[in-house]
This record gives structure tokens, C-alpha cells and sequence, in this order.
């Protein structure tokens, strides 16, 4: 079962209120995504991390129902600079 | 650390590089593998892999031996680097071919 893109956005922001999240539908078939996430929490975390506290803001759905999921995560002034 | 955990890390601290991936190099079975192979090679860079598709085990237990929920899997001497997103951002910014420079791997032949 594939995901709404707002129905990522709603959970990654649920799990890191202070994100700004970002969702391309990247095939538009509602199946393969690219997000990026930027928050100020992620500041001073190493990048795995970075992307860890968004997985668990999935849920456990990364890697199930959520097969194609490219993420990019940044902290503001980074953001600004891409 | 279960038996499946062990295993694990005896292929993680036994290969200087090695990327867990569906498929093998030749024929990566899901494009974020294949698109991690593309970036180890281009980098020239000398690694080992594991094909989770041929092993149940190891394919559920990586998963949790990282807490990183997808595969591809990159390490490096031991340590855990990224799946195939970070990889590409550290490919593109020019960190990944420092970073594996600093670890003196070795280059492909």
C-alpha cells in the first residue's frame, strides 16, 4: 500500500516538530518519494543520525511500506546554501 | 549479540569496505544499490559485498545491527557510514572520497 506524500509530511513532522518538510511524488504514482527535512535539532548530529530521527518519526514504515524514500536532512543555514 | 549479529560484524570488521546491496555488483537488483555500486566504483575504490537476497538472515538482521532500516548499507573500517542518500551527498560534496581517503582504503586494481 502506498503512502500520501501528506501523509509522510504529517509524521515526520509529528516526530520533529521544529521541521520544515519538503515531499516530491517523484514519479507521480504516490510510490517514490523524495523528502528533504530541515529542523534546528538536527544541528550537531552527525548525518546518520540526521536520517535515523526521521525513520523513527516513520515509524517503522522505511523500508516496508515505504520502499522508495529518498531523504536529504538539513539544519537551516545549510539549507540556505543548496 | 545474537548469531546473526556476529556474523555480521565478523564481515564488517573483516573487509575494509563493504556494502551490503540487493543483487551483486554485476547485477544490483534495486536501483539504490546500484547506484551505490556506480559510486564505489567511480571512486575506485577496492570493496567487498554481500548480497542480502541470498541470505535471510543477514538481510533482516542488518537492519537492526545499524538501527538503519533500508539496504543499501555502506561501512568503512568497521563503522557505519550511510545508506545510498548519504552516500550521494557525500559523493557529490567531494566528503566520501576524503573521508575514504583518510581511512586509507585501498584502491581497486
Amino acid at each position: 500500500m502506498p503512502m500520501a506524500a501528506d501523509e509522510i509530511e504529517g509524521l515526520i513532522l509529528k516526530g520533529i516538530p521544529d521541521a520544515t518538510v519538503e515531499i516530491t511524488d517523484l514519479a507521480g504514482d504516490g510510490d517514490h518519494y523524495a523528502a528533504r527535512v530541515v529542523a534546528e535539532s538536527f544541528r550537531g548530529l552527525p548525518r546518520v543520525r540526521q536520517h535515523q530521527r526521521v525513520y523513527e518519526a516513520l515509524g517503522g514504515r522505511m523500508g516496508g511500506v515505504l520502499h522508495a524514500l529518498q531523504l536529504t536532512t538539513a539544519v537551516p543555514d545549510q539549507g540556505a546554501r543548496q | 549479540m545474537t548469531d546473526v549479529d556476529s556474523r555480521i560484524d565478523d564481515i564488517v570488521r573483516g573487509n575494509d569496505v563493504v556494502l551490503f546491496m540487493k543483487g551483486s555488483v554485476l547485477f544490483p537488483q534495486c536501483g539504490f544499490s546500484s547506484r551505490a555500486v556506480q559510486i564505489l566504483e567511480h571512486l575506485g575504490v577496492d570493496f567487498a559485498s554481500v548480497d542480502v537476497l541470498q541470505d535471510a538472515e543477514i538481510r533482516q538482521g542488518i537492519k537492526t545491527y545499524s538501527d538503519w532500516p533500508t539496504i543499501p548499507q555502506l561501512y568503512v573500517k568497521g563503522e557505519f557510514v550511510g545508506g545510498s542518500d548519504i552516500m550521494m551527498e557525500m559523493y557529490e560534496s567531494g566528503e566520501l572520497e576524503q573521508y575514504l581517503e583518510e581511512q586509507k582504503v585501498g584502491r581497486a586494481a
